[in-house]
Order: structure tokens, then C-alpha cells, then sequence
């Protein structure tokens, strides 16, 4: 039996459904996350199982014992709050230690665990500052040693980073990531920002408008989204409109140029599909092939795609460039991603270019049509 | 990152200008000083002067200060102090619970109404406020008439509207109002998370308000009935009008000893003035205190 | 067959950024405080419409009934002083605007420094209330140089005057505010580029831009004006109040209607303030004592 196990779990506000048709068993020291974009209902299910929230329908459980009619002050979980919500009154030392001091412990007791935390999160020495004399990052961490002082079951983290600057939310995802795997605390993280899901989980619960779109390890939700909605929510993304042309062979038309997919395929001829490639799969070379501006790192085994397009601009995003092309008559804009080294031969705009990808990174998106390999892994966690 | 700190550098305050328009600059306030000087400063140094002034020898003294603590003096500033006290504090209190009610507990869909109305009534103060109690709760009032009919006459208890705690039902017309005006800022400042964190971590909902809630609203409960204070101890025209000048308040003797010069000593009248002066000094400095320090803890 | 496309690049970011929020988050705890809750607040609702019920109540035992309130209509003096009030107060809110509205923006632009001296001298009034204001400006202009108090013209003026003082706080807050709200040094610079010159920046560009904080300061300045008592009545000025407190002597029931037409005034007053300060955060609505 799973450590954490939401089943069924639905969440109306009036006659809105927030939460529908929500299952999850996540296994002790798992870290999971929930993502998706802001009113999918990633937030309303943490709160119902920190107890914020009553489940409509549905039933959670902690370590084998029901949790879902509990109040709040009874789960033992703790939770970290996007807007860090330390106590203004109180000094770092007191927030910490807060939780222990309801619960009664001696005073050297949680001296010496405040202490313990202070030096876990690197604040040593900081126990008598108030709140307003901290940065952001420093008072989530304080935030972070409060939830972890009263050693809860389960760590809630809602959309801890989103409040800081950029670079102060990658170091402290780092920071909690280490934290957590130190402890082996299990954790539920809710963001709506793909690259902290993918750096920080053992597995994602991407959520789309109260439902759950695919649960998967961030190699999965990646590489095989399980939806349109999965495909481009995480990651960047070419998604394109093309039309069947035999669908047990995967051919398909794209701008006038016929390609191949390795994806199953529903359809008669000449109905429309919507594909989908990552802009790091795709292969740039001039027309005559001297000129290799980017590789596809999957090596197709069944040949690969050519599609004759045209560069239109240039952008430089550090160690990646990205390069705006344009296919077909209808110059339909295809992103291609290469890194960036002193070597790279730019293409100037306007220069004829050809664009390669091997049929298996051709994705076939929509809710129906999932791509081949997904199957066995959906009908897996269909059956958790 | 670098986007980031450059709009904020945009953002930021304008560069200083160099201060060799220094004079000229200056002479944008003249109209607004010349006013404040001829009509609010220049009168207060005259009291204040003359404060300090011997009226009959012309000599400078502290003579009028000393002459505070004589009976009718001290007498009115105890009166003030205690009606100012009794008022800021029930009022303060049953203010709160009234803006706490409104915004977080039962009633919540009715705070508009209540902010608005609350806005009429703490303005709603002087002559009419006084009168419209006298028609209520005076000899003939309504709710005395009332009472009376269920033979619980309070007139024959020994109650007059005439009285100090007549004087301090009237007040708080305008204290309550006035606390409900200046606190619900501060109970909006209560963040939700701060009672879910506090939940989270196993406190029941008396923890809550004993360790958090009711330490974080302090500073603006204090420095709301501090302002509350002020208010009462210098109002006059409601007290006027109730006890027609004859309770002894800073206020009221005051203008006593403007129409005549009941201490028959001017300087002894502007001493009066000033320790008011002095003592509501004190407290918008005491609100400012605590009002920064609250914002420092809600922001 | 020539295939139709869009790129969607980006389309997860576009999802991220939408419009939808998580949906409000109710407590629907039926908590026991919730009568309690309910207690206070109709308790304080009773208090604050017992004495207006009280006042109406009074005024309807003139026989006949109706004839405390047509006795008002009647009245000349009634009028004639609530008319001096408004005049009075009018006087005031234009000397006020005109004073304060240059200031707070010179300060903000030019003056920063000045500030805390500027904002001290707006807050003494809450430190020097009317009676002793009054008690100083008497004690001044009673004599020469400026013997204001000796005409009639001069006690008017000096009464105009001290109603400004006591609008000074609040005014000049919710001036202040107004202009913070504001990006005064791109809007006066704009103006200048245009070749404007500072009355025009300051009528045309400030003023216009002010307009919901100096139209509530204005209504508040109205309703005291109209409710002042202390300083009007030390300098023996007609105004309504003192119509008003002198009426009990000779009309009680006509009094108690004239009381009720105050508060209605109050209530206008402060009502369009409300209407105005909806969505704002430059409403003012406190004062001082009375």
C-alpha cells in the first residue's frame, strides 16, 4: 500500500468542479509534483490534504490511516506556503519552533531541533531575527524548517519559489531537493513551472481544469506526453496542423511535403491531425548539406523527414540558439533549438534551409490519439 | 536577471537635482507657508508665549503651569483624560469586534454598508449628535419613555444623559465608527495563510489568536485607541451642547475662559490650552510609533 | 495537398498566463461564533439607529405632526444659515485646493526634502484642536496689526481660515496619495516638452487628475463645515450648527428636524464619497475631533 493515496477525489466550489476524478498513491520519500497552469486545481488538492479543503468526494490516506475527515491540526503534515506566511510576531527561532511549542515539548527539546534546522537550511545563528529583516529566499527556508520541525508524515510545498528572483529559485530548488532527499521526507510540490517539475520530481502529476492529464517520471511527461495539453505545457513545442494520408502506414502531409510517423494513427485519409516536434529534435542543413547548422540527437531508425523551409530570424537564448524557420507556402513557423558553440555557422535569414527529424519524433497529439509507446505506461498507471 | 534589475533601476527614484536652484525652489511653498504661519503657527506661539507669560507683571514664569494642578484644572483634565479613556477603550473594543465581524466573521456581505455608514457616523458628531441622544435617552427621550412604560425608569436610578457616562454613551457614537474606520485595515492585514500555517502546525483557534493574531493586530488596536483618544479628549461642541458648559472638561473650560476668563488669569488660560496640546502630541506621536511599527509587520 | 498550419510554440506559456484563478476559497465552517458575530453587529446597528429613531420619533409629537418640518421651511433663519454654511464652506474647499494642490506638488517634484516639514505642519491640526485653534486665532487677531475679529467681513474671513486649517490633514493625504498615484515627473515633463507653463501643467494635467481625491476631500470638507461648532460659535458666526443649538430654546420639536436634516447632509456627503471612492484608494473619510 502507497504512503500517500488520494482516491477519487473531487472538489466542487458551488457549481464549479475545481477537482475531478483525482487518484494518486505516492510511495514513502517519493517526491511528486503537480502541475499545471494557475486554476487546474493543483493547489485545491494540496490543500485538501493538508485538511484546508474537505474533498466533495473521495478519501485520502496517510500511512494506511484516513485522513480526509481530520482537521487540519490533527494531520501532522506540514506545508510551506507560497507567500512564506511566517509569523510577522515572531522571531526565526519562534516561527521554527512554533509547531513544537503546541505540542508541548520541553524548551531544550526544541532549542536543540530549532538549532538542528537552522543548520539544515544554513540560517546558524539567525534564530533571533524577525521576518522583515530576512530576504525572500532566506525566509521560504525559514518556512521550510518551520513545516520540518514538527517532523510531519508528508512535506506540502505550494508553489514555494514563485514569489522569488530567478536565480535565488534555482538555488533553493536545489537546496530543497537536497533537503528532502537527506530526510527522505515524502513530498507533494505544487508549481506551475515545468523545469522546476521536471529538476525536482521522482514523478509528475501534470493537471489540466480539475483533471489529471498524465502522471509519469519527468523522463516520461517529456518525452512521451500523454496529450496535447502535456506536449505543450511542458517544454517548448511546434504543433502543427497536417492531414492523414494512410494512416497504417504513418504517413502523413505536412506544407505540401509528405512525412512519416512512427505514432499510431486514427483516421481516414484526408482527415486532420495535429503533430507535434520538440525544437531540439529537428536537424538544420543547407540544401546542398555543407552547412550542418543542427543535429537531431535521435538517430531515426526508419530514415528520416526532409522538409524544405526558409530561416527567418535568429535568437540567441545563451547555450541554445534558436532558429525561427518557415515551411511550406502557407510559411507555416517551425522553431528549431541547437546549441550554441563559437564554430556555429549561422544561416543568414532569408537563405533556403532544410529541415530533417527522423519519424519517431514526429508526435501525434490529442486526447485520443496517444502516441505508441505511452500505451503500456498509461494502461500501467491506470492500473496503480 | 539583468532585465530585472534594470527595470527596476527605471523604476527608481529620480536622479537629484543639483541644488543650485536651492532659493528659488524654496519659494514654491511661500503661499502655503505664509498661510500656515499667520493662521495655525504664529497663533499657537502666541498661546504658547503667552503661556509663559505672568499676565499682570509681564514677567516671564512657570506659574501658569503650576496652576494646572489647581482643583478646577486638574479636575477638568481628569474628567477629559477619564471620558477620553473609557470611551477609546469600549469603543476600541467593541469596534474591533464589530469590523472583525463584518470582515471575517457573519455578517461578511454587509461591510460595505457598514464602512459607509461608519464614515456618516464618526462625521456625525457636535450639535446634532447631542440633541439626537437628548430626544433618545434624555427625561423625555424615546427609549427612557420606553423603559419607563416597563417601569425600569434608569432617570430614577439616578442615570442623566447630563452626566459622564451620559456624556460617554454620546461619544462613542462617534468612537465606534471611527474604530471600525481605522482597524479594518489592519484585520484585512491578516493574512489567511497565517492561520493555516498555525493550523497546520497543531494550534487550535485560541492558540492562534494568543500567539499570533492578537499580537500581530496589537500595535494597531493600541494605536487606533490611542487616536480614539485623542478624538474624545478634544471635542467640545458635543459636551457643550449636552451640559450646556457645565461639565468640567479641558475642552469646555476653555472656552469658558474664552467668553470669561473663568481663571481670571489669561496665562493660566493659555497654560490650559497647551497641556491639551501636549498631551495630544503625545499621542498622535505614541500612533505614529505603533503605526509604523505594524506596517513594518504587514507589509 | 497543401496542409494548413499554425505553430503553436509557446502555447503552454500563453495557458500559464491565463486569466483563470484557482476558484475563491471558501471556509463554510458553521461556527458557534457565527451568533455571536451576528449579536455584535446588530447590537452596534441598534445603538448607531436608536438615536436617529429617537430624533424622528421627537419631532412627530408637534401637533401637528408634520409642522416641525414646516415650521423649517418657514424659517428664514434656517436658510439664511445653512446657506452662510455652505457659502463658508465653498470659500474653504477652493482656498484649501488651491493652497494645498501647488504644495503636495511642488514638494513631490522639486521639494522632496521639505516633506517632513510640510507633512508636520498638515498634521498639527490634529495636536491643536478647534477650541484651542480658535482660542489662538482670537487671541491674535483681536488686535492690531490685524484686528480681524473686529468687522464682521474679518470674523468671516478669519472663521474661513480656520476651517482650512482644519482641513488640512485629510486634504492634503489624499492630494498627496492622488499625486503618488501618479507619475507626476513624466507627466510634468511631458507637458513642459509641449511648452506648458507650470499653472498650466497644474490646471491642466494635475488637477484633472486629482479630481476623485479632491472631490472627496471636498464633500468632507463640507460636511464639517457644515457640522463645525466650536470656532464658529467663538467667533459669533451664524452657521447652522449655532442656528441649530439655539433653536432648543424656542422650537424643541423644530430642532429635533433640523438635527435629522444635519445628518442627511452628513449622509449625502459621505455618500458620495463612497460613490467616489469605489475602487480608489484615496478615500478619506477621518477627521478630527468635535
Amino acid at each position: 500500500m502507497a504512503f500517500l493515496e488520494l482516491s477519487g477525489i473531487q472538489k466542487r466550489f458551488g457549481d464549479v468542479a475545481a477537482v475531478q476524478d483525482f487518484d494518486l498513491a505516492a510511495e514513502r520519500g517519493e517526491f511528486v509534483s503537480f502541475l499545471g497552469p494557475s486554476g487546474c486545481g493543483k493547489t485545491t488538492t494540496l490543500r485538501m490534504i493538508a485538511g484546508f479543503e474537505r474533498p466533495t468526494a473521495g478519501s485520502i490516506a496517510i500511512d494506511g490511516k484516513d485522513v480526509t475527515h481530520q482537521a487540519p491540526n490533527q494531520r501532522n503534515v506540514g506545508m510551506v506556503f507560497q507567500s512564506y506566511a511566517l509569523f510577522p510576531n515572531m522571531n526565526v527561532a519562534s516561527n521554527i519552533g512554533f509547531g513544537l511549542k503546541i505540542r508541548k515539548r520541553p524548551k531544550a527539546d526544541v532549542d536543540r531541533r530549532v538549532a538542528e534546522l537552522l543548520e539544515l537550511i544554513h540560517l546558524e545563528g539567525r534564530g533571533d531575527r524577525f521576518p522583515w529583516q530576512l530576504s525572500g529566499g532566506q525566509q521560504q527556508r525559514v518556512a521550510l524548517a518551520r513545516a520540518l520541525a514538527i517532523e510531519p508524515t508528508v512535506l506540502l510545498l505550494d508553489e514555494p519559489l514563485s514569489a522569488l528572483d530567478a536565480k535565488i529559485r534555482v538555488a533553493l530548488r536545489h537546496e530543497i531537493r537536497q533537503i528532502q532527499r537527506q530526510l527522505g521526507i515524502t513530498t507533494v510540490y505544487v508549481t506551475h513551472d515545468q523545469e522546476e517539475a521536471l529538476e525536482l520530481s521522482d514523478r509528475i502529476v501534470v493537471m489540466s481544469e480539475g483533471r489529471i492529464e498524465q502522471i509519469g517520471t519527468p523522463f516520461e511527461i517529456y518525452n512521451f506526453p500523454a496529450t496535447s495539453f502535456v506536449a505543450s505545457f511542458v517544454g517548448t513545442l511546434n504543433a502543427m496542423d497536417a492531414t492523414i494520408v494512410d494512416a497504417s502506414a504513418g504517413r502523413l502531409s505536412l506544407a505540401g511535403h509528405e512525412i512519416r510517423t512512427t505514432s499510431k494513427l486514427a483516421g481516414s485519409a484526408g482527415s486532420a491531425v495535429t503533430i507535434a516536434l520538440r525544437p531540439e529534435m529537428i536537424a538544420l542543413t543547407s540544401p546542398d548539406g555543407s552547412n550542418v547548422v543542427a543535429v537531431s540527437p535521435m538517430k531515426g531508425m526508419s530514415g528520416s523527414n526532409r522538409l524544405p523551409g526558409t530561416v527567418a530570424d535568429i535568437a540567441f537564448l545563451g547555450s541554445v540558439v534558436r532558429v525561427r524557420t518557415t515551411v511550406g507556402p502557407d510559411a507555416i513557423p517551425v522553431f528549431v533549438d541547437t546549441f550554441n558553440n563559437p564554430n556555429l555557422a549561422v544561416p543568414a535569414a532569408g537563405s533556403p534551409i532544410v529541415l530533417g527529424f527522423p519519424p519517431e519524433a514526429c508526435l501525434v497529439l490529442g486526447r485520443d490519439v496517444v502516441p505508441d509507446r505511452t500505451d503500456a505506461l498509461a494502461a500501467a498507471e491506470a492500473m496503480l | 536577471m539583468t532585465e530585472t534589475a534594470f527595470a527596476r533601476n527605471a523604476q527608481g527614484a529620480p536622479p537629484a537635482r543639483p541644488g543650485r536652484r536651492f532659493s528659488l525652489t524654496w519659494l514654491g511653498l511661500v503661499p502655503f507657508l505664509v498661510f500656515s504661519t499667520l493662521f495655525l503657527l504664529i497663533p499657537t506661539a502666541y498661546l504658547i508665549v503667552g503661556s509663559f507669560v505672568d499676565s499682570t507683571t509681564g514677567d516671564v514664569t512657570l506659574q501658569n503651569y503650576a496652576r494646572l494642578t489647581e482643583g478646577l484644572q486638574l479636575n477638568a483634565y481628569l474628567t477629559s483624560i477619564e471620558i477620553s479613556l473609557v470611551t477609546a477603550l469600549v469603543g476600541g473594543i467593541f469596534g474591533f469586534l464589530m469590523a472583525y465581524a463584518v470582515i471575517s466573521g457573519g455578517p461578511r456581505r454587509l461591510r460595505g454598508p457598514l464602512m459607509t455608514f461608519s464614515g456618516v457616523a464618526s462625521n456625525f458628531a457636535g450639535i446634532p449628535l447631542a440633541l439626537a441622544f437628548v430626544f433618545t435617552i434624555g427625561r423625555t427621550g424615546l427609549v427612557t419613555a420606553f423603559l419607563a412604560g416597563l417601569g425600569i425608569n434608569p432617570y430614577d436610578g439616578g442615570f442623566t444623559i447630563y452626566s459622564k457616562i451620559g456624556l460617554e454613551i454620546v461619544y462613542l457614537y462617534f468612537q465606534l465608527p471611527l474604530m471600525i474606520l481605522i482597524i479594518a485595515p489592519a484585520i484585512d492585514g491578516l493574512k489567511r495563510e497565517w492561520r493555516e500555517a498555525s493550523e497546520n502546525m497543531g494550534a487550535t483557534t485560541f492558540q492562534f489568536w494568543r500567539y499570533i493574531a492578537l499580537p500581530i493586530l496589537m500595535p494597531s488596536l493600541l494605536g487606533s485607541m490611542i487616536l480614539l483618544f485623542g478624538n474624545a479628549f478634544g471635542a467640545q461642541a458635543t459636551a457643550y451642547q449636552l451640559t450646556g458648559g457645565f461639565i468640567n472638561l479641558v475642552t469646555i473650560l476653555i472656552g469658558n475662559q474664552l467668553t470669561g476668563d473663568v481663571l481670571h488669569n489669561k496665562g493660566a488660560g493659555y497654560a490650559l490650552a497647551m497641556g491639551m496640546v501636549a498631551i495630544l502630541g503625545i499621542t498622535l506621536l505614541a500612533y505614529q510609533f505603533l503605526q509604523r511599527r505594524s506596517e513594518r509587520w504587514l507589509r | 495537398m497543401t496542409g494548413s498550419g499554425t505553430n503553436r510554440l509557446g502555447q503552454g506559456i500563453e495557458a500559464m498566463q491565463g486569466e483563470s484563478l484557482d476558484p475563491p476559497v471558501q471556509r463554510e465552517r458553521k461556527s458557534p461564533l457565527r451568533f455571536a458575530w451576528w449579536a455584535i453587529f446588530i447590537l452596534g446597528i441598534t445603538y448607531f439607529f436608536l438615536p436617529l429613531i429617537g430624533t424622528f420619533a421627537f419631532s412627530l409629537r408637534a401637533v401637528p405632526p408634520s409642522s416641525a418640518y414646516t415650521a423649517i421651511l418657514e424659517d428664514p433663519k434656517f436658510f439664511a444659515s445653512l446657506g452662510y454654511s455652505f457659502v463658508v464652506g465653498f470659500i474653504t474647499i477652493i482656498i484649501s485646493i488651491s493652497l494645498l494642490v501647488p504644495t503636495a506638488f511642488w514638494v513631490r517634484l522639486r521639494l522632496p526634502r521639505a516633506r517632513p516639514y510640510v507633512e508636520f505642519v498638515t498634521l498639527l491640526p490634529f495636536v491643536i484642536p478647534p477650541i484651542v485653534l480658535v482660542f489662538g486665532l482670537i487671541s491674535t487677531f483681536s488686535r492690531p496689526p490685524l484686528p480681524f475679529t473686529h468687522t464682521d467681513i474679518g470674523s468671516t474671513a478669519l472663521l474661513v481660515f480656520g476651517y482650512v486649517v482644519l482641513s488640512f490633514p485629510y486634504m492634503y493625504r489624499a492630494i498627496d496619495t492622488g499625486l503618488r498615484a501618479m507619475d507626476i515627473q513624466s507627466l510634468t515633463e511631458a507637458a513642459q516638452s509641449l511648452g506648458s507653463g507650470w499653472l498650466r501643467i497644474l490646471i491642466q494635467v494635475i488637477l484633472p487628475n486629482l479630481r476623485v481625491a479632491l472631490l472627496s476631500g471636498a464633500f468632507l470638507t463640507l460636511a464639517i463645515v457644515v457640522g463645525e461648532f466650536t470656532i464658529a460659535t467663538f467667533l459669533a458666526r451664524k452657521v447652522f450648527s449655532v442656528y441649530l443649538s439655539q433653536l432648543g430654546d424656542i422650537a424643541p420639536y423644530q430642532q429635533s428636524a433640523v438635527a435629522l436634516v444635519s445628518f442627511g447632509l452628513t449622509w449625502i456627503a459621505m455618500g458620495f464619497i463612497a460613490l467616489l471612492g469605489r475602487g480608489s484608494r484615496s478615500r478619506v473619510t477621518i477627521t478630527g475631533a468635535r
